[in-house]
Parts: structure tokens; sequence; C-alpha cells
């Protein structure tokens, strides 16, 4: 450091813009979203969290510790002290917990890949239509979330049930009935038609924005049409399949209706466990420790999920 | 267009020329090749014969069928009627794949997923080559477009330039029969438009491949090719060398279309062999040209003067044939060249265009300047149609 002269700024460029301490408008533009998650997503998880970290007591509401703000400072301490890990202990020696996380994400994993084998002929199919086609195509896969979630599924009800629509077109053409309804195939049936549309838009997406020369380029250097599937569209599209497989596999695995619905008693599904905890045996702190586990398992997805949407933003 | 000719450069390879020997068999063969899209006819009975070695351009403007041509012979599209034949065997029903024909995109068409080593490898990946084949193949491709260092860059880490380059390297790799190039310079900037034309020559004087070109900036055609096709509404408007195509046109359309033309409508009035005379309003000291081809006197004729054959003087000339008179209404400067556009009393405009070989002229010509313009009688073709 030099001891002569006046003191130089090491970063004369340092302090020429907008000075500090005010926000800048992208940064008073951000506040919006920010205050958004936190009351209707970071508020409540940290409810959710409190929750599990409680203990079960038979009254209303059935959980203690109570915080009571009229004890000042040393009701929060004895808040704080009273909560432990108790539920979260409970679930690592029920073994009932742990089948439940597999049980889940076998289900959220092969429906997602029946999901995949569905979705990418249909997206495909679309993306190759003429524009007019196409947009009817579109229409159509969209179409469903026109009507209602849940009266979907029990239309699924009435086609799966013995004496359904299913049953009844199968004796039609001389076959024996199934029994499908209440079973593991009834709620593949069930999550793979619901999340149909969540696979087949974002790989829609990125087939349709394929050039078409690139596909030229490859039969002109020697490919067959398979062979330019395999080498050129299907690489190309692996950010979409990556994003459907995604968007599909997260919330399948907290899915609770379908499996709820079309499921069978055998059916182990997080979702059920959840709500069975909660409403059935009134253990709070236990279903907010399944969840906030369930949350913490689909973060790795998510930061995945998340890096993808970043990195196919990046390439447009 | 500045009407500059280059005519020294498309006149470099006199020698060379297969399609003047009736015994020579060609590489490709279009028999009268139709193509419709709907009611338009793109391509229409188009003939055309394409020689080993040869560069040859397909030139026109945009929507004449040239692109469609090409694509026929690349098997994007089929013909409707006609045969096309690649060393003597007819394409019909051949998928692009199993054609012995590389295509340079006018998009480059780059797989984006993969590096430029591996995007030149694609098609001798296709070929089954054994791998050290084509790693030494793509190295020497790299070589030759001069893209040593970029080996494993991606397609959206490259500038235009270089990205031209690797397209160019992919479609030779695989040693086709004959390239294809759509509009290969098209999304060029211009500096670096006219260094690559001169490029693209001397690749393929070196490769000794026969490159196909379609475009529609004339001077890229001049440059590069042996010989042009000037394409006109789906049909072939003139064949032949970029110096015959600029000095010898076959019709307006051709001598409007390679350059700059002044055209005056005329009636023939005598010929006398090699010397035809016309009278047109324009030129009131008459017309004279040099045409070995008879023409029906009485018949109404055009009169085709290139700007640069066009002299500017002003003091008046000896009275006599292929005189104007005129005032300069513009000056266009371009530095190399000057192209004066002189007014006739007729009020029809003239371009004259005279290569700036000094530096400091004694009376430069001005705006607003009478001026005489004259031609010699060789410098002017005479067009029927």
């Amino acid at each position: 450091m030099s001891v002569t002269g006046a003191p130089r700024p090491r970063r004369p460029w340092k302090g020429l813009g907008r000075p500090r301490g005010q926000p800048s408008s992208e940064a008073r533009a951000a506040l919006a979203p920010f205050l958004w998650l936190a009351v209707f997503f970071l508020i409540p998880f940290l409810l959710v969290a409190k929750l599990s970290l409680s203990d079960v007591v038979l009254a209303i509401p059935p959980y203690a510790p109570q915080l009571d703000w009229s004890d000042g400072l040393p009701g929060l301490i004895a808040f704080v002290r009273a909560l432990d890990f108790e539920a979260y202990a409970r679930m690592g020696q029920d073994g009932l917990y742990l089948a439940a996380y597999l049980s889940s994400l076998k289900f959220a994993a092969i429906a997602t890949f029946i999901l995949l084998l569905v979705g990418y002929p249909l997206a495909y199919g679309m993306a190759k239509c003429r524009p007019t086609v196409r947009q009817a195509l579109l229409m159509a896969v969209i179409l469903p979330f026109w009507t209602s979630f849940l009266i979907r599924v029990y239309a699924w009800i009435a086609i799966l049930k013995p004496a359904g629509l299913l049953n009844m077109a199968l004796e039609q053409i001389g076959l024996p009935p199934v029994d499908i309804l209440n079973t593991d195939t009834a709620v593949y049936i069930g999550l793979v038609y619901a999340y149909l549309p969540f696979m087949v838009l974002p790989l829609y997406a990125v087939l349709e924005r394929q050039e078409a020369g690139l596909l030229e380029a490859a039969a002109d250097l020697g490919c067959t049409p398979f062979q330019t599937f395999w080498r050129v569209t299907f690489p190309l599209s692996l950010p979409g399949v990556a994003a459907g497989a995604l968007l599909c596999f997260i919330p399948m695995v907290g899915e609770f209706v379908i499996p709820d619905l079309l499921g069978g008693s055998g059916t182990l599904m997080l979702g059920k466990t959840i709500w069975t905890e909660f409403f059935s045996n009134r253990d709070w702190p236990a279903a907010s420790a399944v969840a906030i586990v369930l949350l913490a398992t689909l973060v790795i997805p998510i930061l995945l999920f998340q890096r993808q949407q970043t990195k196919m933003m990046e390439q447009r | 267009m500045n009407g500059k000719p280059r005519l020294n450069i498309g006149a470099v390879r006199s020698s060379f020329a297969p399609w003047a020997d009736p015994s020579a068999k060609p590489l490709v063969r279009f028999d009268q090749v139709t193509k419709r899209f709907g009611s338009e006819t793109a391509v229409d009975a188009v003939s055309l014969d394409i020689y080993e070695g040869e560069f040859f351009a397909l030139l026109g403007p945009s929507g004449c069928g040239k692109s469609t041509l090409m694509r026929m012979l690349a098997g994007f599209e089929t013909p409707d009627l006609g045969r096309i034949t690649l060393g003597g065997e007819d394409l019909a029903g051949r998928p692009p794949h199993l054609r012995p024909v590389n295509m340079m995109f006018q998009s480059y068409a780059l797989f984006p997923h993969l590096t430029v080593a591996q995007n030149i490898a694609f098609g001798l990946r296709q070929q089954k080559k054994p791998k050290d084949e084509i790693a030494a193949r793509v190295d020497e491709m790299l070589a030759l477009v001069r893209l040593e260092g970029l080996a494993h860059r991606k397609p959206d880490q490259l500038s235009g330039g270089q990205k031209q380059r690797v397209a160019l390297a992919r479609a030779i790799a695989p040693k086709p029969r004959m390239l294809l190039l759509d509009e290969p310079l098209g999304a060029l900037d211009r500096k670096l438009r006219e260094e690559t034309q001169f490029e693209l020559m001397a690749l393929q004087q070196r490769l000794g491949m026969t490159f196909l070109i379609v475009t529609h900036d004339q001077e890229e055609a001049m440059i590069t090719a042996d010989r042009i096709a000037v394409m006109r509404a789906g049909q072939l408007a003139q064949i032949g060398r970029p110096a015959e195509v600029y000095e010898a046109p076959n019709s307006r359309y051709v001598a409007d279309f390679i350059g700059d033309v002044n055209l005056f409508e005329a009636k023939v009035t005598e010929d006398d062999g090699d010397i035809i005379r016309l009278v047109s309003p324009e030129a009131p000291d008459g017309l004279e040209a040099i045409e070995d081809d008879e023409i029906a006197l009485g018949s109404t004729a055009w009169l085709a003067v290139r700007p640069e054959k066009m002299r500017v003087h002003l003091d008046p000339p000896p009275s006599g044939p292929n005189r104007l008179e005129g005032t300069v209404a513009d000056i266009g400067y371009l530095g190399d060249w000057t192209t004066y556009l002189v007014e006739l009393p007729g009020g029809r405009t003239i371009r004259a265009a005279r290569a700036n070989a000094a530096r400091v002229v004694d009376r430069p010509v001005d705006w607003d300047d009478k001026v005489w313009l004259t031609f010699a009688p060789d410098s002017a073709v005479v067009l029927t149609r």
C-alpha cells in the first residue's frame, strides 16, 4: 500500500452506478412474487414444520405445546423447549412409513415411464401435423382441464367398476370381465390419464421447435428415418423428456386422490398415509413429519427440474 | 449489383469444357424434369447436364425453381415428370440417405447437440467407417476448413463464418459424388462472402469434386462457377460460362438479371452480314451492332449495352451511329468505379460506368453536365426476345 499522497480508491468505478441502499426498480418488482411465496408457501411450510415437532394430545387442537404469546419471552422459551423430534423417531421405528415412501416412489417412477411411452408418440405426432390440425390436437390435450379433476377420476370408477363400461364392452366382444377397480392397475391408469398433459406439453414444445432442416441434413448424410429419430430427434428432445418426467414424477409421489379413489386397501401411497394420520388417527405431528420428509426427498428432483428449466430458457 | 465485370475470373478454366465434347458422359442429367406444387409449376421441363469436376451454378431470383431443382437431386422432392440420373443411374424412388450426394444447407443445419468434430463425423459414422479412419478424416476436414482448434466446440459457440465452414466440412467429409450448396454464403456479411467465394472455388479445384451451387447472387455465381444456368419461372433461360452469359446474353431477361444493362428498343433496317443497323427514336444518329445471326428486316429488336461499355464524353464526338446526347442526372461514386445516370432528351435514364483508373482527373464529369455517350458496335448485343 502506498503511504504517500491521497488515498486512491482501488476500484474507482465502484459507486458510479445507482446510489447504494436504494432498491432498483427490478428489485422492487421482484418483491411481489417473494411476498406471495412467503404468505402462501413459506409460512404454511413453517407451520407444518412446527407441527411435526409437536406431540399428540387428546385435545382441540390435538397437539402440544401451544404457543401462548401472553407469557412473553419465557413462554416462547418454554414452547421451544417442548418441541422434539418424537414424530420423526416414530416414523423411523414404524416400517410402514418407509414402505409407503418406497411404494410411492415406485408408483411415480413406473407411471412416469408409462407416461413417456404414451406421451412421446403423441407429442411427436402432434408436432408432425399440419399447423391447423396441430392447434386442434393441442386443444384436445388441454380440454380435460376444463372439467373438475375429481369428476374425471370418478368417471374412471364408472369405467373400471365390475359392471362398468369396460366390462360391458368386453362382454359385447365375448371376452371375460376384468376386475381392475381398487387395484394398483387402476391407480396406474388413473395416474397416466391425469398426468398425460403434463408429459405431452413439454415434449411437444421441444419437438415442435425442432428445425426441419436438421432432419433433412441427417437424411442427406445417410440416416434412414429411424436412424434420424435416434441420432437427432430424440437427443434434441431430451430437455423436454426431463421436464415432462419431473413435472409428472414430483406431484405423483404425493398424489392422494387417485390412489384413494381408484386404489385398493393394499395400495400404499404417501398421500393416503398422510390423510390417514391426519384424519383417522388424529396424529397431526406424524402427518406433518411424513409431509416434511416427503418434501425433503423431493427437493432433489425439484432442483433438477429447476436446472433443466433454466438450461432450456438459456437455449432460446 | 455494382455492374463490375469479373470476366477474367470467369474465364480462368478455359481449358475445362467437357460440355463441348459430344462424347463426354455427364455425371448428372436432368431430363425433362417437371415439379408442380399445387397449381404452381416450380420446375418446368428442365433438361440439364452437369459434368464430373464441374462447378455449376443455378442462378435466378427467389421462386424461380432453382432450389427445387437441387432438392430433387438430393431426394427431398420428387419430380412429377422426367428423370434425374447420376452416373447413368436413374435416381427415381431412391430416398435421400441412399443418394451419393451431400448438401450444404442454407441454414447450415448443424446438429446443436454435437460438437464440431461429431458434426463432421456424422456422415462417416453412417457409412460405418472404422473409428481411426473417421478420426483421421475429421482431422483432415478440420485442417481443410482451418478449424483445427475448434473440434470440441458446440455449434452455438461458433461465429457465422465458422458455422459455414463446419457445414461445408460435414458435407464434404463422406466424399460425395457431388456437393450441393444451397445459398451457401447467403448468411455471411459482404467482406467474408467475397473471401469465401474465392476459397470455395479454390477448394473445388483442389478436391476435384463436382459442385452444384444454388444462388440468387450473380457475383457469387460468376466468381465460383465454370458454367451458370440462369433460371426464370421454372425454366432455363440460358446456360453458359460466366463470360458468355454476361457478354452474350440470349434474352433481355438474362441481360438484365446478370449485371446492369441499357436496353434500346429499335427496328432493324439493314443487315449486311456482320453489321446490323437499327433505328430508334432514342438514338437520332442510328444504332449499329455486330451480330452474326440473321435478323429479319423491319422486325423489332433490343440493343443491349452494358454501362461499362458506354464512353462518356464532355466534348461532342464526331457524329455517327451509337451516339447519344444527354445530361448527367446522377453520379454514383463507388471508389473503384463511378456510375453516371444520363438523362436522354426523351426522359429515359441511361447508365454509364467508368473505372476510376486515375486518382486525379483534369475535368471531372459533374451533375447537370451536358454529355455524349458512345459505344462500339461490338460492345452491343442484339436481342430478339
